[in-house]
């Protein structure tokens, strides 16, 4: 099944994937299509393929042009070296790319960057800084909630997302009841958690590092 | 993938007028299906089309106690509207059993209703496709069909449909709208899909010019809600059979099964057999199916299911 391989992109997807974010950094003209050609458009070929979009990313704005095929992850690690986020399978099965899109935790690779014009990015190099950790940041430490890493800043995104949507009443597959407020103990956390694969198997310190943060989160509101 | 153009539509006129104009355009939603399918190269469209700011968002409870579901609204905000958690569960339940936290929060009522076949060879550009790729023939037969469809198939295909959402919808008998710039037709859920054809690439009767505006529900229909998904792993995986069943206040039951079929699946002519002979109505609801030795296996699934919620019900009655 599909969504049981995450992180295993081919050699030819890695150097697909890279030479368009080689196309997203700098010129915008390579490759015209056949499909295009056939299109009735305008022969506008060398602007209909950059775009201008205006973006908060982690509450400092940018503008810039790029080729509309720049998924919102390869423009934050290609064209913006926040590297925090990572590309595990670049296909909506791992996780590891998720990011908060005005507050709403979406997985950065099925994104274009065209469809987030004006829009809040908040990536993990926003939640805090190696001196100044966020409170979850340092929950993770605490719990040891990592082996590699590489999963890490898209549970962390992830996380704060959840919590955020559990806090508005929203219900997941394992709430009881659809009409009483939601009360988050570990299974639901482990649902809502479900799209954050961890090849490292970290699980259960995941876990344990966002309950305890969920618990202190309560306590503070 | 492919180099396109992209435009932002500012209403559902403009969106369908720049599709009207273009002619392999399509539109973007989500995106979470069409851009997977596109970074593989299975779709190149010229020209995508947003439509997420056509101002399609919103749920409204019409007067006659209907819903209007706009198509933009995404899999998490239906799944938690509270009409829909308590006129019509069964939904909610379907939404929240698909893809992740995540993906839900992007994907969108109408593009979670046309999305794509998860089969593999689909996929697989290197593997004839009837669906990807018209008169190229059919690899899965023969290869990897677990998750694959047993009745309604053909020789062309044996691909399943795989959203969780329509077979909520199917058995709530929900209407389609949908709108082109020479007017609006609404369609019945159970006339959307195709089903078996040799021609598994058109898979609804959706024409390229017309745009999915609403989804409408019927006013609620009462009763016990179940949607009861099994699959590979507890969370973040696709149907290998799902139901979404209904009990209804007068005793009598209705079912569709998602995972088994290149369409939601229904029988409604042997629904009345739900309570009273499940081995009678899973015989006449698979009458006709044609199973693979990988997924032989989901037809007695069906029946396990069913019978389990039947029990379920029974037991939540006494
Ligand atoms: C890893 C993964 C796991 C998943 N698991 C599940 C699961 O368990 N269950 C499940 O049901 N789904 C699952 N999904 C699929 C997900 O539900 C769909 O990708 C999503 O619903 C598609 O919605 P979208 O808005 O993103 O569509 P898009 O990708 O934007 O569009 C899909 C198609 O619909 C067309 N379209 C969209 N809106 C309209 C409209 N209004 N009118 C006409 N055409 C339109 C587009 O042109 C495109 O062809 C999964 C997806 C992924 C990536
Ligand atoms: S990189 Fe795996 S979900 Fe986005
Ligand atoms: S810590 Fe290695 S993938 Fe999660």
């Amino acid at each position: 099944m599909r969504s049981d391989q995450p992180a295993n992109p081919s050699r030819r997807d890695f150097v697909k994937s890279t030479s368009t974010a080689g196309i997203a950094a700098g010129v915008s003209t390579q490759f015209p299509s056949t499909a295009l050609a056939k299109s009735s458009l305008p022969d506008v070929r060398e602007k209909a393929f950059t775009q201008q979009v205006t973006l908060t990313i982690n509450s400092r704005k940018h503008t810039l042009g790029i080729d509309t095929r720049t998924t919102l992850l390869d423009l934050l690690r290609e064209k913006l070296a926040l590297t925090g986020t990572k590309k595990g399978c670049d296909h909506g099965q791992c996780g590891a790319c998720t990011v908060l899109v005005n507050g709403t935790r979406i997985n950065a690779c099925l994104s274009l960057a065209v469809m987030h014009d004006s829009d809040e990015i908040r990536t993990v190099e926003g939640l805090g800084t190696p001196d100044n950790l966020h409170a979850l940041q340092d929950g993770f430490v605490e719990h040891d909630s990592y082996q590699c890493g590489y999963c890490t800043s898209g549970q962390l995104c992830s996380a704060i997302g959840m919590l955020s949507e559990a806090r508005k009443g929203m219900p997941s597959h394992v709430t009881p009841d659809l009409i009483i407020p939601v009360t988050l103990n570990r299974d639901e956390i482990k649902e809502r958690m479900s799209g954050n694969l961890c090849r490292c198997g970290a699980y259960q310190n995941i876990c344990n590092a966002i309950e305890d943060y969920a618990e202190r989160d309560r306590e503070t509101v | 993938m492919r180099p396109f153009n992209f435009i932002t539509a500012e209403s559902p006129q403009h969106a369908l007028s720049l599709v009207a104009e273009n002619k392999n355009a399509k539109f973007i939603a989500g995106g979470t299906n069409l851009l997977d399918l596109m970074k593989l190269e299975i779709e190149a469209p010229p020209l995508l089309v947003d439509i997420s700011k056509t101002g399609l968002d919103k749920i409204e409870k019409r007067e006659d106690g209907r819903i209007a579901i706009g198509t933009s609204v995404t899999n998490s905000a239906l799944a938690a509207d509270m009409n829909i958690r308590r006129g019509y569960p069964v939904l909610s339940r379907a939404l929240l059993a698909g893809a992740s936290g995540q993906l839900r929060n992007k994907a969108t009522t109408g593009g979670n209703l046309l999305q794509r076949t998860r089969c593999p060879y689909f996929y697989d550009t290197a593997q004839a496709c009837n669906k990807r790729l018209p008169g190229s023939g059919c690899s899965a037969k023969g290869g990897f069909s677990r998750l694959l469809a047993v009745i309604d198939v053909s020789d062309a295909c044996i691909a399943s449909f795989p959203s969780d959402m329509a077979v909520a919808l199917r058995v709530l008998d929900a209407e389609i709208e949908l709108c082109s710039l020479t007017g609006t037709r609404i369609i019945p859920i159970r006339d959307f899909y195709h089903g078996a054809t040799t021609q598994p690439h058109i898979e609804t009767v959706i024409r390229r010019d017309e745009l999915i505006t609403r989804i409408i529900l019927p006013r609620p229909i009462g009763g016990s809600h179940f949607y009861e998904k099994v699959r590979d792993r507890a969370s973040y995986a696709f149907a290998l059979v799902s139901a979404a069943m209904v009990f209804l206040p007068d005793g009598s039951a209705r079912v569709a099964l998602g995972g088994v079929a290149p369409k939601p699946w229904r029988v409604e002519s042997a629904e009345q057999l739900l309570t009273t002979d499940i081995d009678e109505y899973v015989r006449i609801a698979f009458s006709g199916a044609s199973s693979t030795h990988e997924n032989q296996f989901k037809i007695p699934l069906a029946k396990q299911i069913l019978t389990t919620l039947i029990n379920e019900h029974k037991e939540a009655m006494a």
